[in-house]
Parts: structure tokens; C-alpha cells; sequence
């Protein structure tokens, strides 16, 4: 479904990422795990067009991305949930879902997909009216994933879902992102909570510095010495 | 001492004046929030939009409301000219560039339509008559411009809450880079907020030529009373803008009744300095 070939990027004279090869398969969820600065964050900006790749090829469905910007990949069907969740804090939790469905194609079926929303997340149609910056923040990032999803995406980008996230929380939130994943979402998941996200899913990419050191089952990854002593803390 | 009467009319035009002053604000800050970039000649767009009024009434013998929504249509042009020929080449530079290249329109501006009609004053003239209210006189084009105002700035507050674009332009100016993951290209909705505070300043022109007269250092006089307005509201605070568009304008009117017109403009230049001071992040704004 996606694919990564070679890809290079970065800010200015500072290089982020170095020919990075990555992959994700209609259906699946994959995680890219590593230290803080790693680059997995510039990955997941490289994807959906907030940051031009330098080199390499970047190819959804068979089209390629390249060149294109932010606002006219998520018309092919990838939605990026941002690290540090940003949601409009000063628009109600009822206009951010309306956001979510900003292109023509998703307003089509605006009614369904927040039927489908409010089915998954009962919280977000509870609370309607509020203004997002007064919610919590599991809620919050339950609102981001909620108005990705109302974009109709085939691939979620999720970035630190559970940063900032009290313990109870993050264990709260990745059962549900199961079940976003259940209902048949593609998702490639960056965390730094490497223990809960390789349960989650089915494959996982160690990113190092930039590169991709590892690649793997998720449980075979989880059970490498090296990973279980610097990201498992087991 | 001055009699009351003149006092309470004072303060009642004060009110009047406002209504346009806070359309203007509103317009400026509207544009600001958006794109980041406070545009200096606004005002001398208001100036040229009078300036079609003014010759759309007076040579061509439009109806007044007739020219009024030219000048609204010409505003709206001029928002989006300005947007795209001076502001989108420079969107990525610093700043301070695109308050240069601003500024640099409003002496082209002024400059030019020197030279097109010269520094002649001119006139509207409308015979519209005057209110007695209580002893009162009350301007009947000021309590038309003030309602218009005011509907227009409740249009304003439906477009922003109601419609997908006008909420979307609200999310730009919290969060640009969210909004473009939702699927909007910012360089559309940057149009579309050019457009509408361009509009504003076509109607605003359209209610000032009724009071005032046109001539090419107009912006020279509201310009800097609309900036006060804005900083003092807080930039990007609409709320904000309104409100300090009435205490500018009361503090104008009184002491312009008190002392002199010219007094009125040290007084609030004088208050909004001292604001500044007590209130940096503008009337409504939490203190720093």
C-alpha cells in the first residue's frame, strides 16, 4: 500500500533521515520504534507532505508522492495525526470533527462517518459543544484520531499517541486504537512506548540516527536482547 | 462648564463613529490572524474604494447603494490583488519583509492617486437630514453607517461560525499546519481571508465617504487609529477589537468635545500608550 524507497530528508543543512526503506501492506500495522531524534517524526512528515523528501521514492497505491503537498496527499487517502495531537483548541469538539471532513469527497458522506466517530469515541459526541483545548488529554487525542478519521483515510499516521498520557490512559488508548485498527484501517504508528506498541502490531521498524537499523515481527523484535535491554526495559 | 446635552452627544456619536471604526478592525484583524501579517496600507485600500464612490456618484450618477457594492466588490478585488502580487512572494521571508512591502503599497498608493486626481478634498454630497433627540443632533448618515456596521460585522460572525470555509479560516489561525492535514490548501483559505477583509474595507469606504471627505493622505488619519484599535483589542481578537474601537472612539468624541478633535487624538494616542504598559496583550488579554 505504501512504500518508502531511499528516502532522504531533513531541515535545511541538517539531515533527519538517510535512505530510509519502509513498506506497509493494505491491512497491516506497523510500528517504527527508536530513541527521541531518531527521525521518526520527519518519517511520518515525509509521508504526508508537511516535509519534501530530498531523494528517494514515496509511492501510495502506486501513485507516487513526491512533490505533493500536505493538503493534496490527504486526498489520497493518508491521514497524519500529528505528534503533540493539534487539534484547534479554540473551535468546539463538533467543529474539529467538521474539519476532519474538510475535502469535498469526505463532506459527501460527512453524516456516516460521524456516526461511525461518535461509535468508536461515545466521549466526542458527549461533549459536542466544548471547546477542544478544555478537554482532557487522552480525550484530545482521541478528538485528533476522530477527525483524521472522518477524512475517510486507507492509512493512519499516528505520531506518539500516547505522549503526555497518564499510565491508565495510555493503556485506555491503545485498546483503542485496536479497535480503529479492527475496523479496518491501515496503521503505521510511531511511539517511544515500545513495549505496549509492539503488541499492537504486526511489524516493526527500529529506527537509529536517521537510518533504519532493524526491521521485523513485531514479536520477534520485541524478543532481540538489544531491543528488550534500550526499549522494553526488561 | 459644558452643558450635559453636549456631553451625552458626544458620547452617543462616539458610539456611531465606533461601529465603522471596529468594521475596520475587524477587517485588518481578520487578515492578521490568518496570515500573519499586519497589512499597513488597509486603510489606503478604504481610500481608494472612496475614491470609486466618490466617482461612481458624482460623475456617473450612481445611486449611492449601487456604488456602495461596487466599492465592496473593488475591496474584495484589491484584498485578493494585494495577497497575491505582493504577499504570496514573500510569504516565506522574514516578518519584517512583508510589514516593508506593505508599507511600500501604502505610499504607492498615496503617491499615485496624487498624481491621478491631485490632493483635492472631495465630497459626497448627500442631503441627509439631521436628528433632533432630546436635544441631541444626530447624523443620519453616521446612525446608517453605524447600522450597517454593525450588520455587517454580525455577517461577519455567521460566515466565521456557520460556514465550512469561515470555520476552517478560524482553524488556520490556530493551527495552519493542522488545518493543511485536513485537506485545505492554505494559499485558498489566505485568498478567501484577503478577499472578505478587502470587502470590509470597500464597505467601510462606502460608509466613511458619507461622513468625511476623500483625499489621498485619508489613511494618514485612520490608519493609525485602526492599528491602535487592533493592538489595544489584542491582534486577532475580534471581541477585543470592538471594544476597543468604542473607548477610542468615546475617548475622541468627548475630548473633542471638551477641548478639541485634535486634543481627542493626543488623549487616546496618550491612553494607548499608557495601555501598553498596564495591558500588553491588549484589553481582553491576560496580563503578561
Amino acid at each position: 500500500m505504501l512504500e518508502l524507497r531511499r528516502v532522504t530528508a531533513g531541515y535545511g543543512h541538517f539531515t533527519a533521515l538517510w535512505d530510509v526503506t519502509l513498506r506497509v501492506e493494505t491491512g497491516e500495522a506497523v510500528a517504527v520504534v527508536g530513541p527521541n531524534g531518531a527521525g521518526k517524526t520527519t518519517l511520518m512528515r515525509v509521508i504526508s507532505g508537511l516535509v519534501a523528501a530530498r531523494t528517494g521514492e514515496l509511492v501510495f497505491e502506486g501513485d507516487s508522492l513526491v512533490g505533493r503537498k500536505a493538503h493534496e496527499i490527504v486526498s489520497h487517502g493518508i491521514a497524519h495525526v500529528p505528534e503533540g495531537r493539534r487539534i484547534f483548541p479554540g473551535l468546539t469538539v463538533a467543529d474539529n470533527l467538521r474539519m476532519g471532513a474538510f475535502q469535498p469527497s469526505a463532506r459527501r458522506v460527512f453524516a456516516e462517518s460521524l456516526a461511525r466517530v461518535h461509535a468508536l469515541f461515545p466521549i466526542l459526541a458527549e461533549r459536542q459543544t466544548q471547546r477542544a483545548g478544555s478537554l482532557s488529554g487522552g480525550e484530545q487525542q482521541m478528538l485528533a484520531i476522530g477527525r483524521a478519521l472522518m477524512s475517510r483515510p486507507k492509512l493512519i499516521l499516528l505520531d506518539e499517541p500516547s505522549m503526555g498520557l497518564a499510565p491508565v490512559m495510555v493503556l485506555r488508548l491503545f485498546d483503542l486504537i485496536r479497535r480503529v485498527r479492527a475496523e479496518g484501517y491501515t496503521i503505521l504508528v510511531v511511539e517511544q512506548n515500545v513495549r505496549q506498541v509492539l503488541k499492537l502490531v504486526d511489524r516493526a521498524y527500529l529506527l537509529e540516527v536517521g537510518r533504519i537499523r532493524m526491521e521485523g515481527r513485531a514479536a520477534e523484535l520485541a524478543e532481540q536482547d538489544f531491543v528488550r535491554k534500550a526499549y522494553v526495559g526488561l | 462648564m459644558i452643558d450635559p446635552i453636549f456631553l451625552l452627544e458626544a458620547a452617543v456619536n462616539g458610539v456611531l463613529l465606533s461601529g465603522v471604526l471596529a468594521l475596520l478592525a475587524l477587517g485588518l484583524n481578520l487578515i492578521f490572524g490568518v496570515v500573519d501579517i499586519v497589512w499597513i496600507a488597509y486603510v489606503d485600500l478604504v481610500m481608494v474604494c472612496m475614491y470609486l464612490v466618490y466617482f461612481l456618484v458624482m460623475v456617473y450618477g450612481w445611486p449611492l447603494w449601487l456604488a456602495s457594492i461596487a466599492s465592496v466588490a473593488l475591496g474584495a478585488l484589491l484584498g485578493l490583488g494585494v495577497h497575491l502580487l505582493i504577499i504570496t512572494p514573500i510569504l516565506g521571508s522574514a516578518p519584517v519583509n512583508q510589514l516593508l512591502a506593505t508599507g511600500g503599497l501604502l505610499f504607492f498608493l498615496q503617491s499615485f492617486v496624487t498624481f491621478l486626481w491631485t490632493t483635492d478634498h472631495r465630497t459626497v454630497r448627500l442631503v441627509l437630514p439631521v436628528l433632533e433627540v432630546g436635544g441631541m443632533f444626530l447624523s443620519f448618515a453616521r446612525l446608517i453607517a453605524f447600522a450597517i456596521s454593525l450588520v455587517a460585522m454580525l455577517g461577519l460572525w455567521v460566515f466565521l461560525r456557520r460556514t465550512y470555509i469561515g470555520t476552517a479560516i478560524r482553524a488556520v489561525s490556530q493551527d495552519r499546519e493542522a488545518m493543511a492535514l485536513m485537506g485545505a490548501s492554505p494559499q485558498r483559505v489566505y485568498c478567501v481571508t484577503s478577499a472578505v477583509g478587502g470587502a470590509m474595507a470597500g464597505l467601510a469606504a462606502a460608509l466613511l465617504i458619507i461622513q468625511y471627505s476623500v483625499h489621498p493622505f485619508f489613511g494618514a488619519a485612520f490608519g493609525p487609529l485602526t492599528f491602535m484599535i487592533c493592538v489595544l483589542g489584542g491582534l486577532g481578537n475580534m471581541v477585543g477589537a470592538f471594544v476597543a474601537s468604542v473607548v477610542m472612539a468615546e475617548i475622541i468624541q468627548i475630548a473633542g468635545v471638551i477641548w478639541s478633535t485634535e486634543m481627542g487624538y493626543v488623549i487616546a494616542f496618550v491612553v494607548f500608550i499608557v495601555m501598553m504598559f498596564v495591558r500588553p496583550g491588549g484589553i481582553l488579554g491576560t496580563r503578561a
